[in-house]
């Protein structure tokens, strides 16, 4: 019976595959796998804005949305009606096509990154043999539909965030895909199904993610700030934050495509949460060897939540990092750490299974860790200031 | 020649012929990253995985990246257009029409019978990493070693400007 | 310790955001319609004109003095003196304003026609939701409009009324005792109009 349930989409998509003739199943089985990821995650954006303003106003002492249906649960509805309805402004002296198809190139490029993401045990819309490439493949897209957005507005602001936003984007590409490549390691594959098919066997009741060792709690760790970086969110968020530059690259949007934005943004955010957990934190496993009840897809939305959870945490507490702070950050100190986490994740592999390679991993991974910090701290002396005419 | 074969060929010969065709700087590096994204898809189509994805990774991801960079901070306002063929298409196209010629030709005196076909080969990435580290390590090291040269000569560089400017 | 300030601000705004359910000083908003937040006493919008006892026109204080409409910077008052006299809340006839508007669109709440006004007829109101549609007719106060009671006046500035009266008061219990002291000399002086005392004499 549990397993039913663990199987019941793909049991239901083969019932409905039945009505189809022979020849048209491959296309079939594409076009439903497709369809569901494009119902299921935007719902999952839906809520999720609206979960995070909620979230937001009660780290503020305040409420969020609460006038729009019970508890504000209707606020997405609304903004969607908003963002449909309002007038689409194109700037006189913009360039009109790229000016177009910038947004739908970052909603593509963010909804291709779904086909890899496994989201139960045999659910996974592409089972590619090189399935993490292809996700940094198409992350690298969205960088191509940011400078579209920032240059054919014709806008200096927009201009000046777009270069921002790339340079931030390339910066935090490089410590994100070398942290993947511990667990490439590990795993032996490129391919996510079997990444995760690998951290979901236990030992006794305790999981064998990769999360739960050294490198790969410092990979997992190095991940999710990169994936913050990509997705411009706070506090990485200077190429859009609305008191700097006001909105960026997206200044001359308005309406759907600048819904569109949104959209992709939240999207990718998603994404890149997904390659943690597929990665790093058992994919669809449960957490115990007595949940594997409980349906694989529930665990991954689940941890999905957790980590958007966090997300959001992390945007209502630190403040906006400044464009050399976060540049300093990406190559002094995350670059660094990645590839001192490969030598790591090789020293664990060499070493015999013990309390000793635990010892050594860790003091391994906290040295650096420290020291770089150490280096990272601007100690200015401050001048001592005179006055002209106060004094 | 099948239809999907067909559909990449023309969009990657599309992309590259607007890229040189059009106007617009901007529109051209843009035809540009379409054609390198036909590329990828041709490779993908042969069934290279690795060699699709890092195309796409690299050219799209870096390379177009780097134009257009050049592009945003060379360029800041107005239009950018430039004539349509250069001053020396006649030259240019004599030279690209004899390349052509000898491939074609190179091409269709080498054609294999259809029997003689062997089946394609499933290359992993296991066995291209295997192949790196064994029989291509020297080429790899190498390799690497002129990418270390010239990423502290771009070093070297920006310091003495910034020295200069200072 | 490394990290250390991440973690505290990230332990503060999980305390913020859990105290949010339980505690109210965590979760400081005061849903507006529905609840209200009590006035302080000092606060002010726009005038009124203060009336004491039951009728608004007999007991209006104003006596068309006309200072406030001089003094008002922005010259948002227009007065009309009436032509004849009303017996005003103590009994002596007074002129009152015929017409007595404030332009509310103009007025800018700095209080100088309170400051000025002799007769504590003009008092600055706190309400403060007068949204109406009407930008120009909606936004000209007349006297009607304007008057509102002493014990209203006492509702909203309990300590400023408190002093009003008080001042009032005495003001009438001077008039009163003067007008008695009048009244006994007039008498005293048509009793006995020869009883003036002889100063030079008695040395």
């Amino acid at each position: 019976m549990p397993e039913t349930i663990d199987q019941i989409f793909v049991i239901l998509k083969h019932w409905v595959l039945g009505y189809v003739p022979a020849e048209a199943q491959p296309v079939f089985s594409a076009l439903l796998s497709v369809v569901s990821v494009l119902v299921v995650f935007p719902l999952l954006f839906a809520i999720t804005t609206l979960l995070e303003r909620k979230a937001l106003g009660r780290i503020q002492n305040r409420y969020g949305p609460n006038r729009t249906g019970p508890y504000g649960f209707l606020q997405p509805v609304a903004d969607a009606v908003k963002s449909l309805t309002k007038e689409d402004i194109v700037p006189h002296t913009a360039d009109g096509v790229v000016h177009f198809l910038a947004p739908l190139l970052l909603v593509s490029a963010a909804l291709l990154a779904y086909a890899v993401l496994p989201v139960g045990r045999n659910m996974i819309v592409a089972n590619l043999n090189a399935g993490v490439l292809f996700f940094f493949a198409v992350g690298s897209l969205v960088e191509l539909a940011v400078f579209m957005a920032g240059w054919s507005s014709r806008n200096k602001y927009s201009l000046l965030g777009a270069m921002r936003a790339i340079a931030q984007m390339i910066s935090y590409e490089v410590p994100l895909v070398l942290a993947s490549i511990v667990v490439i390691m590990a795993a032996g594959s490129l391919s996510t199904v079997a990444i995760v098919k690998m951290q979901a066997a236990y030992t006794g009741i305790w999981p064998h993610w990769f999360v739960f060792t050294p490198w790969g709690f410092a990979g997992f760790v190095l991940f999710m700030i990169a994936a913050t970086a990509e997705s411009n969110r706070s506090p990485f968020d200077l190429p859009e934050g609305e008191s700097e530059i006001i909105a960026g690259y997206y200044i001359e949007y308005s309406g759907f495509k600048f819904a569109l934005f949104f959209l992709g943004e939240y999207l990718g955010m998603f994404a890149t949460s997904g390659m943690a957990i597929t990665l790093f934190l058992g994919g669809w496993a449960a957490p115990f060897s007595f949940l594997t009840w409980v349906p694989s897809y529930f665990w991954f939305f689940f941890k999905l939540f957790v980590l958007i959870a966090g997300f959001i945490w992390v945007r209502g507490t630190l403040p906006r990092l400044r464009m050399d702070q976060l540049m300093n950050f990406a190559w002094r100190f995350m670059l660094p750490m990645a590839l001192l986490n490969i030598f790591i994740a090789g020293v664990w592999h060499f070493m015999p299974a013990g309390p000793s390679r635990w010892l050594v991993c860790v003091v391994l991974v906290a040295a650096p860790c420290i020291l770089l910090s150490r280096g990272l701290k601007q100690e200015k002396k401050l001048q001592v200031r005179t006055y002209r005419f106060a004094e | 020649m099948t239809v999907v074969f067909l559909i990449l060929a023309v969009l990657t010969t599309a992309g590259m012929a607007a890229a040189m065709g059009l106007r617009n700087l901007v529109h051209c590096v843009l035809a540009l990253t379409v054609g390198f994204t036909g590329l990828a898809a041709l490779y993908l189509e042969l069934g290279a995985q690795f060699v699709g994805f890092t195309q796409i990774i690299v050219y799209v991801g870096a390379v177009a990246i780097l134009a257009v960079f050049v592009i945003m901070m060379t360029q800041s306002a107005g239009a950018l257009t430039r004539p349509s063929l250069s001053s020396f298409w006649v030259g240019g196209s004599l030279v690209a029409g004899s390349v052509f010629a000898v491939l074609a030709w190179a091409i269709f005196s080498r054609v294999i019978p259809r029997q003689m076909l062997l089946p394609e080969p499933e290359v992993t990435v296991h066995q291209i990493g295997d192949a790196l580290m064994h029989r291509f390590v020297l080429p790899l090291e190498i390799i690497g070693l002129l990418l270390t040269v010239a990423l502290i000569g771009a070093v070297v560089l920006a310091i003495r400007e910034r020295q200069g400017m200072q | 310790m490394f990290g250390e300030g991440l973690l505290k601000g990230m332990a503060e705004t999980a305390r913020n955001f859990l105290g949010s359910y339980v505690s109210k000083d965590r979760l400081t908003t005061v849903q507006f319609p529905e609840e209200r937040v009590a006035p302080i006493e000092a606060s002010r919008n726009f005038p009124f004109l203060v009336y004491d006892g039951e009728d608004w026109q007999q007991g209006m204080r104003c006596v068309s003095c006309l200072i406030c409409e001089k003094e008002c910077p922005p010259k948002c008052i227009f007065i009309e003196k009436s032509t004849d006299k009303k017996p005003d809340v103590s009994g002596k006839p007074q002129f009152y304003p015929a017409v007595f508007n404030i332009d509310v669109s103009v007025c800018m709440s700095c209080q100088i026609c309170v400051e000025v006004c002799p007769f504590e007829a003009i008092k600055m109101d706190v309400a403060f939701e007068l949204s109406t549609d009407d930008r120009f007719d909606g936004l000209l106060w007349n006297k009607e409009r304007l008057a509102k009671s002493n014990e209203y006046y006492g509702r909203i500035h309990p300590t400023e009324a408190a002093v009003v009266d008080a001042h009032l008061a005495e003001g009438r219990a001077k008039l009163e005792a003067k007008s008695k002291l009048t009244t006994e000399a007039k008498t005293a002086g048509a009793a006995a109009p020869s009883a003036q005392p002889v100063s030079g004499v008695a040395e």
